[in-house]
């Protein structure tokens, strides 16, 4: 049996998540891979759980749902996460700190942190991948590390991992897809409903579809930092956010919907990247009866390869079970190898 | 293109020859030996791509060679795209924006709907282009796109083209 010490940085919805996936499946995966998967250390904002000896996952995640993740024996106030990665006896760290696209912070620091203490990354968060990917990659590189972040990239959607470990031969020509759940669901309840965007938008709201500031969904942010991430892992390329063309989705109105619909067409917001041009963000036609056409929440990526020809996958796009599916994917993989 | 030949040979030659001397491509020939007309000729169907404004001068010299043409059709216009345009479609002229695209010679507007919800909202429509060919749809898209770009409409394009 192998023990894999872990840190949990960033212990929000994604973060405790994943603790509680890791509690529920630690014997599942033992059994089947004897690998022993044990969180040491989970950092916060305001302060840090340490216990080389092994924290129970399952209790962290339920005083995180309590709000009393302090009243934790082994909380540390004050104790900042660099520290806690720099200091800690662990293997791994899990990255899960929210997405800042423009500085990348705190995940960058927190990774690099990781990396110069030898400590392989897995990650959700897509900032520091959109921002500095080449440094991120070369510094992983340099420390003999592993870098992973399948969870970035469409949640539970299996994209990297699938280029990685089954389409070797393959060359990637071109990717192309649907990579935002939160824009799907407003376009296909708009189309199905005839309702208009302000109308669909408030009910993903009250849903927890949408966020309360829907703007990094709905104007295709999103969209693009998954596509750069796509752009700089699959092909090589060495592109970030600023150099995607994005438009979103709220000029999209039922009367156009309506006629798209009347032709055969559905609009769905497409990241799509051609023969390594720059990454393109838009609302696009697409055949009802095109592999692309999936409706409600789910993303859906298509890969134009070389030998396979074309690849489609589809998947729940985001939440947090579904997130924990692509981290403890990359967990296992980093130690199966 | 359909062509009747005669039984001997050398004939087909003599009816390709003269499409590749007009800088012609030939997308396809069928030659049915085995379905002789009642003249005893032989149907011969080719298609191909050539500039139109030659196609007068291509006859004759077919005829002059002694090929028999029985039927010529004519598909201008071979390349089909469906886009949308969402914004002040009216007010911003969609007069001109068709004309823009049929002034090119090798594109032009087949179909136009138009949704209007209300005076003060945005209208959509969606708009059908036949082109000449790939390229020529390519540069059709293109020409949409400034026209969007220029007049402030959001035009949504099919993944099937790009």
């Amino acid at each position: 049996m192998k023990k894999v010490r872990i840190l949990i940085i960033g212990f929000g919805v994604i973060g405790s998540g994943v603790a509680r996936a890791i509690s529920e499946k630690r014997e599942f995966i033992s059994d089947k891979y004897g690998i022993d998967f044990e969180v040491v250390g989970i950092g916060e904002r305001d302060g840090c759980i340490v216990c080389p000896e092994g924290i129970d996952a399952m209790e962290a995640y339920k005083l995180k749902q309590d709000g009393t993740l302090n009243k934790h024996p082994c909380w540390k106030d004050g104790v900042s996460s660099i520290d806690l990665i720099k200091g800690a006896n662990a293997d791994i760290v899990i990255e899960a700190t929210p997405t800042n696209i423009n500085s990348g912070e705190p995940g960058l620091s927190h990774m690099m942190a990781a990396f110069n203490t030898k400590k392989h990354v897995v990650t959700s968060n897509k900032g520091p991948l959109t921002i500095a990917f080449q440094k991120l990659k070369k510094t992983a590189e340099k420390n003999g590390v592993q870098f992973r972040f399948e969870a970035a990239v469409g949640g539970a959607m299996p994209v990297l991992n699938l280029v990685r470990e089954t389409l070797q031969a393959n060359e990637i020509l071109s990717i192309e897809g649907i990579l935002n759940g939160t824009c799907n669901y407003i376009l296909t309840r708009m189309s199905t409903e005839g309702l208009p965007y302000e109308h669909v938008l408030s009910e993903a709201q009250e849903l927890g579809i949408a966020e309360a500031d829907p703007t990094y969904d709905v104007d295709g942010i999103d969209t693009a930092c998954k596509l750069v991430i796509l752009a700089n892992a699959i092909l090589g390329m060495n592109v970030s956010y600023k150099d995607a063309d994005v438009t979103g989705i709220t000029q999209i109105s039922p009367g156009a919907l309506k006629l798209a619909s009347d032709d055969g067409y559905v609009i769905k917001l497409i990241g799509e990247i051609k023969d390594r041009n720059r990454p393109r963000v838009a609302p696009r036609l697409v055949p009802k009866d095109h592999p692309l056409a999936v409706g409600g929440t789910l993303n859906v990526i298509s890969l134009r390869t070389d030998l396979a020809g074309e690849i489609t996958v589809t998947g729940k796009g985001a939440g947090a079970i579904e997130t924990s599916s692509s981290i403890l994917s990359d967990l296992i993989s980093i130690y199966k190898a | 293109m359909n062509l009747e030949l005669k039984d001997m040979p050398g004939q087909l030659v003599l009816a390709l020859q003269p499409i590749s001397e007009f800088g012609g491509n030939i997308v396809s020939v069928l030659h049915q030996r085995d379905k002789k007309t009642p003249r005893g000729l032989i149907p011969v169907q080719i298609t191909f791509e050539m500039d139109g404004k030659k196609l007068e001068r291509l006859i004759n010299r077919m005829k002059s060679n002694g090929i028999t043409i029985a039927q010529i059709g004519e598909d201008r216009l071979r390349e089909k795209a469906t886009m949308i345009l969402i914004g002040h479609i009216i007010h911003s002229d969609i007069r001109d924006t068709i004309d823009r695209i049929d002034s090119t010679g090798y594109a032009e507007v087949k179909d136009l709907a138009v949704s209007m919800p209300g005076v003060a909202q945005h209208s959509a429509a969606r708009i059908v282009i036949n082109a000449a060919g790939k390229k020529e749809m390519q540069n059709a898209i293109q020409l949409l796109r400034d026209i969007a770009r220029e007049k402030e409409l959001l035009l949504i394009e099919s993944i099937e083209e790009a």
